[in-house]
């Protein structure tokens, strides 16, 4: 028994290391997608200190909003590539317009509650994009326009470590794609005049305001942001499979990502997407049999708390100290 | 105050750090049993790090703390309150979404005992302990002519009032020894001689020790029977209040070099 | 004017510490526990009894199972369904295995059950608090679903993988199976509840109600008054999870009458999560608003178009209601933050001084 849980897994890594790449690959590459979610809850999070739950549907509603217009353009004739990137402006735009929703009737009349009265909020928020989304695109499962989009299909085999191990190109366009969305999210932070407003607003809304930065405004700009995030990561997922609510499932796996980085650090929501991927894909191929399998629906939630227990405040979050 | 009286609590070389920054430096002093003792000294002193250290939230990397003729490392939370030192905070740490007399209710906990099964029936014991105590409650209530404001949720009280609550929660403890962080901060001159006058009154009618931090200097000297003084976490005096007064070190300390 | 406290004085603390000190409410809880016991069961169809009033109290033990820990402790929970869940399991392994002992007292036992569980899932909350805590919660939520499916000892190794309820006789008369009236049922199910509330709210308004009060509000101040942080978080996990493990127990055995895993699922987790915060946080009164708020509502929608007479296709109903439940979720957090609890002390205050506005 405690063989089986301590050591033959390692063997088995050891005497077959290809699969032990495309292991680690697959993990790599969801967790490059938990950690995109992740990283639009981050931008939320630290702007305005809610903890946005409907990140997740905010994916689903993007990508089946951009393969909505897209099927409206083909069906009066109007299709290629061109069609699609002016649905993805399209859907820029919706996303733009949600924000504006949210701010002008969530958020405002919420200023100054609780954050768990704004995390319910959410919630709600959640609740209207599901009906919304069913109603408007019905809740059959959608083909992403992936080609249309110039994403790349097939996949690359290379020949290493006695085996074979197949790299999907989608996923490695995922990868690069999101890596330049985070350096430009992280220039964006760091460098301009909005990114500082950003950040001000984070450490206290009221200071923010008093030097006269417009909450409203940077409200707006976040979740734009974070619709952008979402949008961008509907593509990514709905390109390796179909889009659908089913996804919704998917985006509460970002949530041990998310306490794991730390709900303040956009570093944090990379190296804990990464881990929580990688560590979940291990578990259910190596110790998952052990167990019946199917441990992919919780063991993430497991590796969260055990680093939780050692660290509170998550990986990269800010050390509490307490004072009286 | 009788000078010979008992110690009952000294700390001993304590020194206290976060990380890289000196809190405290080699602090030692005693507190009398049935004495005023005040703690002075600018802003970032120290002053309520010691008072932490003495009921146990920090937990100081050298020195040790004597309190009741037993000497340890550091206190916990628990031991400190067990054996009777309450507290009172600089910025008012009151159970915001209780009442008035609910947040007094919670400084008897340590001496209620009746378990889940009597509070679930709020009945026979549960019910007459609940009534014993509230009776205590309500003698500290009136000491403090707080009688209007029972039934009002704290969270809503001027500032005022919630320092004369805070002190209340802690008289529910019955300490021995009272520790009061600022206790007239931001209070104005009505206020400020009502509480002088409440800690006297414990002081002298009830024999509690109390250890007083305050910036008011006139309070200070009136009030206490020995002040000592912090400063960058160093203790640089100790004494009755007119010596300390006189000390060369903390006229400097309080009023700048070359004076 | 109609609910006014003049005159009505104390004399002596007993009667000033009781849970409800004013004579008028005394008189309202007369009159809904009038209605409850003898109206509701008179006169109610079975559509009222089975399918709105058995569910809204068996939601309302839940929620206040919950708001015990949310409300009054200030522990965010997002694993309330799984705890439910194993008080469901419990109380259906637990008859199996004793067939003899009558239902009642499994199903009140199955609330130890949960209670231990909860307390394991507990033990993290001393070191993390807030959405962090949530978070970790809901490790207890996917891991706890997880063993209903995957462990067929617990459902008897049924093929359907669900636990289906046996019939059982409480005084000769059926309480669960599909003999058992909905009448019955109602008023198993009420009594159960009434009593909970009952010692629930006798809890919340002692030293240990306090003590969780105190530890929600400032912990660190509650810990200088002696109060042990551990201890009580895990006391509130327990009675916390006994009370959602008792409400899952009835949910099985007395309204749904089988159930499958996925009835326990995150899902319900937040739907009484709904009911706390739109209900009230620390309110035990709340607590019935909310479950009554969040499970009504979406039955009237449902039949509002039907009765309206407007041929709408039932998927677009069912759309329908996600849409108008969420808005109704925003809505009601922006009218009133702190739940329906302090509306109804508001129109309280309103009456007290109708006809004059202060």
């Amino acid at each position: 028994m405690l063989y089986n849980i301590f050591i033959d897994p390692f063997v088995q890594m050891a005497q077959m290391p290809d699969l032990l790449v495309q292991t680690l690959w697959e993990g790599l590459v969801s967790g490059v997608l938990y950690a995109l979610i992740a990283l639009g809850f981050v931008l939320i999070f630290k702007a305005s200190g809610v903890f946005n739950f409907a990140q997740g549907i905010m994916v689903v509603f993007s990508a089946l909003t951009l393969v909505g217009f897209y099927d409206k353009f083909s069906a009066a004739g109007f299709s290629g590539h061109v069609a699609a990137f002016v649905a993805l402006i399209l859907t820029a735009a919706v996303m733009f317009v949600l924000a504006m929703l949210v701010e002008r009737v969530v958020l405002r009349p919420l200023v100054n509650q609780p954050d768990i009265i704004l995390f319910m909020a959410t919630f709600g928020i959640t609740y209207v994009l599901i009906g919304f989304g069913e109603m408007v695109f019905g809740g059959d499962p959608k083909q992403m326009i992936a080609s249309e989009l110039y994403l790349p299909s097939g996949s690359v085999d290379v020949e290493m470590l006695g085996g074979l191990v197949s790299f999907q190109k989608i996923d490695i366009a995922a990868a690069v794609i999101a890596s330049v969305m985070i350096v430009g999210l992280a220039l964006f932070f760091q460098k301009t005049r909005i990114g500082r407003a950003l950040r001000a607003v984070a450490d206290s809304h009221k200071a923010a305001l008093s030097v006269g930065i417009s909450l409203n405004q940077i409200w707006v700009i976040v979740w734009f942001a974070a619709g952008l995030v979402a949008l961008v990561t509907g593509i990514m997922w709905g390109a390796r499979s179909d889009v659908s609510f089913a996804l919704e499932i998917v985006a509460l796996k970002a949530l041990p990502v998310l306490v794991l980085g730390g709900l303040t650090s956009v570093p944090g929501a990379i190296v804990g997407g990464l881990i929580i991927g990688i560590g979940e894909k291990l578990g259910e191929f190596y110790w998952g049999p052990l167990l019946g399998g199917g441990i992919e629906s919780w063991f993430a939630y497991a590796i969260a708390l055990l680093f939780l227990l050692y660290r509170p405040q998550g990986l990269f979050g800010d050390k509490i100290i307490e004072r009286i | 105050m009788n000078a010979a009286s008992e110690t009952l609590l000294a700390v001993d070389g304590v020194s206290l750090s976060f990380g890289g920054v000196k809190a405290i430096t080699d602090v030692s002093f005693d507190i009398r049993k049935g004495e005023i003792r005040a703690i002075i000294g600018p802003n970032g002193a120290g002053k309520t790090s010691m008072l932490n250290v003495v009921n146990g939230f920090y937990h100081p990397q050298h020195g040790r703390i004597t309190y009741k003729g037993k000497t340890r490392p550091r206190m916990r939370p628990y031991q400190a309150a067990s054996q009777g030192i309450a507290r009172t905070f600089q910025n008012v740490a009151l159970f915001r979404g209780m009442t008035t007399l609910d947040n007094i209710m919670v400084g008897r906990t340590l001496k209620m005992h009746r378990g889940l099964l009597w509070q679930m029936l709020r009945y026979g014991p549960a019910m007459r302990e609940e009534i014993e105590h509230r009776r205590v409650v309500e003698d500290i209530i009136d000491f403090l002519q707080i009688e209007a404001i029972r039934k009002t949720p704290v969270g809503k009280l001027p500032y005022g009032l919630q320092k004369r609550v805070e002190l209340g929660r802690a008289l529910a403890m019955e300490p021995e020894l009272l520790l009061l962080d600022e206790p007239m901060a931001g209070m104005n001159i009505e206020e400020k001689e009502d509480m002088c006058r409440y800690i006297l009154d414990l002081n002298k009618h009830f024999g509690t020790t109390i250890a007083l931090i305050e910036h008011d200097m006139g309070v200070v000297m009136d009030l206490s029977d020995r002040v000592v003084v912090l400063e960058y976490g160093h203790k640089i005096a100790d004494g009755t209040p007119e010596v300390v007064k006189a000390d060369p070190k903390v006229i400097e300390a309080y009023l700048g070099v070359g004076h | 004017m109609f609910y006014r406290e003049t005159g009505q004085f104390k004399q002596s603390y007993a009667a000033d510490q009781a849970v409800f000190p004013i004579l008028q409410d005394r008189l309202g809880l007369a009159v809904i526990l009038l209605v409850a016991f003898v109206a509701v069961p008179l006169f109610g169809n079975e559509f009222l009894l089975a399918s709105v009033m058995v569910p809204f109290l068996i939601l309302s033990l839940g929620a206040i199972g919950l708001n015990i820990l949310v409300g009054y402790t200030g522990l965010l929970s997002l694993g309330s369904a799984a705890f439910m869940g194993v008080g469901a399991y419990s109380a259906y392994k637990l008859s199996t295995i004793f067939p003899g002992v009558n239902i009642l007292v499994w199903i009140l036992c199955s609330g130890f059950f949960a209670a231990g569980i909860g307390v394991l899932f507990g033990l993290p909350s001393l070191r993390i608090k807030g959405f962090y805590l949530a978070v970790a919660t809901l490790a207890a939520q996917f891991f706890l679903q997880w063993c209903f499916v995957r462990i067929s000892w617990l459902y008897n190794d049924n093929p359907s993988g669900a636990i289906e309820v046996p019939a059982r006789t409480l005084f000769g008369l059926a309480i669960t199976g599909p003999s058992a009236t909905p009448v019955t049922r109602y008023l198993v199910v009420l009594v159960i509840v009434a009593v909970m509330t009952l010692l629930a709210s006798n809890i919340v308004h002692g030293r240990i109600g306090r003590t969780w009060m105190a530890v929600r509000d400032m912990d660190i101040a509650a810990q200088l008054m002696g109060i042990r942080l551990l201890p009580a978080k895990l006391l509130a996990f327990a009675v916390s999870s006994f009370y959602c493990g008792v409400s899952g127990a009835l949910m099985v055995f007395l309204w749904l009458g089988a159930a499958e895993p996925s009835a326990f699922d995150i899902k319900l987790s937040f739907l009484l999560l709904f009911m706390v915060i739109i209900g009230g946080l620390g309110s035990m009164i709340g607590s019935f608003f909310g479950a009554a708020l969040i499970h009504i509502l979406p039955i009237v929608i449902r039949m509002l178009p039907e009765a309206l007479g407007l041929p709408i296709a039932a998927a677009t109903v069912e759309h329908l209601t996600y849409l108008i439940v969420g808005a109704l979720i925003i809505f009601f957090l922006i009218v009133e933050p702190h739940g329906l609890a302090r509306l109804w002390q508001i129109a309280k205050q309103k009456l007290r001084v109708w006809p004059f506005p202060y």
